[in-house]
């Protein structure tokens, strides 16, 4: 008992003398309350540890940013199976499709005469386009998925020598890619506003499942339009992300970084897989339909079948012109 | 085998920076290479602490899981070591890294960097031991002639311990209990997923 009553003297004069005192209480002592790992981390939550350096670059500064551990398991694994998953399942279900329905045939049959569909300029900026952004798409996609894809093929050297090439190459087309996607805009975009035409085509499923169906169409139809808004949309994405990454001290902080290259690899995975769809249809998935971006000519009834209002369009302005030149000038 | 950690006691960092030097010294790391750094913690007021660090040779390594490349491998001590020569300066694995620990020597046109550069734990790269190439690209190879890494071994307080983890952890662990205070094995948590307790 008596322990207990000197031990409540104690405390009630050192309480007594902390409140007459508080500024002896104040007074720490700078060995012991040191800063303290954990509890530092559980006042910032998921912001970095950071101090002074001697060094000029500030980001030096960062002692310990455990939040870049977030953005490397989603490089690393999530967008790594999502680009895998994007590509591989496209290409997959092509060719699910390419079985059941076979490919997409003129079913009048060739007419031979021809209509001119895309003229110069046009094939000029989508060839530019087209070629940009599959060599885009393949060094980009071999940054995601070649370790696991083509290393085991060829190689760490090759590997390596064919990835430092990938990189320049992808660094220097984005270029002529956004300029080509820029041209794109200006030559279709006024072809490509949705209208009610799209809504019966739509309606319709596009005539893709069924054969003999052929809903009317003007110059694109509302798939070619989907696919046009992807590529301008995803493209426009891709092509400000893609600065952003090409520039990283401009870009902001690493936390931004780590953001825009996320939208880029998702963005670019999306779009290689509407690519995909794309280069399909308008090569062995129908007849016909490469000649408008070959010789820019197609065939009379192949225009007829696809995009009948179109046809139309373009026959009434010849009508038009030629009643002009047959009229004398006199 | 061993598993190589370093680790940092705060509470006797003095913020030298011999272990800076030492590391640029004993490698030739080139200027604007920092390899190791030493960060100071509320500057100039009460609690203040320094910590050195470098790569820390993290267990599941971020850097390895970003390297588009895969020219990140681990050795039988625990130590991760990249191939310069696969290595293609996009400098992913400095995103992925808590610790800031990849260097690169040069920035070019669009974001380039040259190959990546960063704290090798005193071991070299892929080259063989103690090779003219790969001190060239890495800097010595202080393990393979049966030392650890030069700043750790120099370090006047002892503040930096560099050595197989479960050792060190002790060593900082007896220390922590003497002394009756210790403000933590900085970046443990981050790297290995555990701590030292105490």
């Amino acid at each position: 008992m008596t322990i207990f009553s000197r031990l409540l003297t104690a405390l009630s004069l050192v309480l007594a003398l902390s409140l007459i005192a508080p500024a002896a209480s104040a007074q720490v002592n700078p060995t012991e309350s040191s800063v303290n790992e954990d509890a530092l981390f559980q006042a910032l939550g998921t912001s970095p540890v950071a101090g002074r350096v001697t060094i000029p670059d500030a980001n030096a500064g960062y002692l310990i940013k455990p939040e870049n551990k977030s953005w490397a398991a989603l490089q690393g694994q999530t967008l790594h199976t999502l680009s895998i998953v994007a590509v591989v399942g496209m290409i997959a279900i092509l060719a699910l499709f390419y079985l059941i329905r076979g490919k997409i045939r003129i079913d009048s049959g060739w007419s031979g005469r021809k209509i001119l569909r895309f003229n110069a300029i046009e094939r000029f900026a989508h060839w530019t386009l087209a070629t940009t952004f599959i060599i885009l798409a393949l060094t980009g996609l071999n940054l995601i998925i070649g370790k696991s894809v083509i290393l085991p093929l060829f190689g760490e050297a090759a590997f390596g020598t064919l990835s430092t090439w990938g990189k320049i190459a992808h660094n220097y087309l984005a270029w002529p890619f956004m300029a080509a996607l820029v041209m794109i805009v200006l030559l279709w975009i006024i072809h490509n506003v949705p209208n009610k035409v799209d809504l019966e085509w739509i309606k319709q499923g596009g005539g893709l499942l069924k054969k003999g169906v052929h809903p009317p169409a003007r110059k694109f139809n509302a798939g070619q339009k989907l696919i046009f808004w992807s590529v301008v949309l995803g493209g426009a994405a891709l092509s400000y992300t893609g600065i952003m990454l090409l520039f990283p001290a401009e870009a902001g902080t690493a936390a931004d970084w780590q953001f825009y290259q996320t939208i880029h690899a998702l963005v670019a995975a999306a779009l290689s897989a509407i690519v995909i769809a794309h280069i399909y249809i308008g090569s062995v998935g129908m007849e016909g339909a490469f000649d408008a971006m070959g010789s820019g000519e197609v065939d009379e009834n192949w225009a007829k079948e696809h995009h009948a209002l179109w046809v139309e369009e373009v026959k009434a302005t010849q009508d038009r012109n030629t009643k002009q030149v047959a009229t004398p000038a006199e | 085998m061993a598993r190589m950690k370093f680790l940092c006691d705060a509470d006797r960092c003095i913020e030298c920076q011999a272990c800076v030097t030492a590391c640029k010294n004993e490698h030739e790391v080139p200027w604007g290479i920092n390899r190791r750094r030493v960060v100071t913690i509320n500057d100039g007021l009460p609690g203040e602490r320094s910590v050195s660090m470098a790569c820390m040779h993290c267990t599941d390594a971020p850097c390895a899981a970003v390297c588009p490349v895969a020219c990140f491998y681990t050795t039988d001590d625990g130590v991760v070591l990249h191939n310069k020569d696969t290595c293609i300066g996009c400098g992913y694995c400095s995103y992925a890294c808590p610790f800031g620990a990849p260097q690169y020597p040069q920035t070019a046109n669009f974001g380039t960097r040259g190959k990546m550069d960063k704290c090798t734990y005193c071991s070299g790269g892929p080259e063989p031991d103690m090779s003219q190439a790969e001190y060239v690209k890495y800097g010595s190879n202080r393990l393979a002639e049966g030392k650890l890494p030069l700043c750790a071994e120099m370090c006047s307080t002892k503040a930096l311990l560099a050595g197989d983890g479960d050792i060190i952890a002790d060593i900082y662990r007896e220390r922590v209990v003497t002394r009756g205070y210790g403000s933590g094995a900085w970046g443990w948590r981050t790297a290995y997923g555990e701590t030292v307790t105490v």
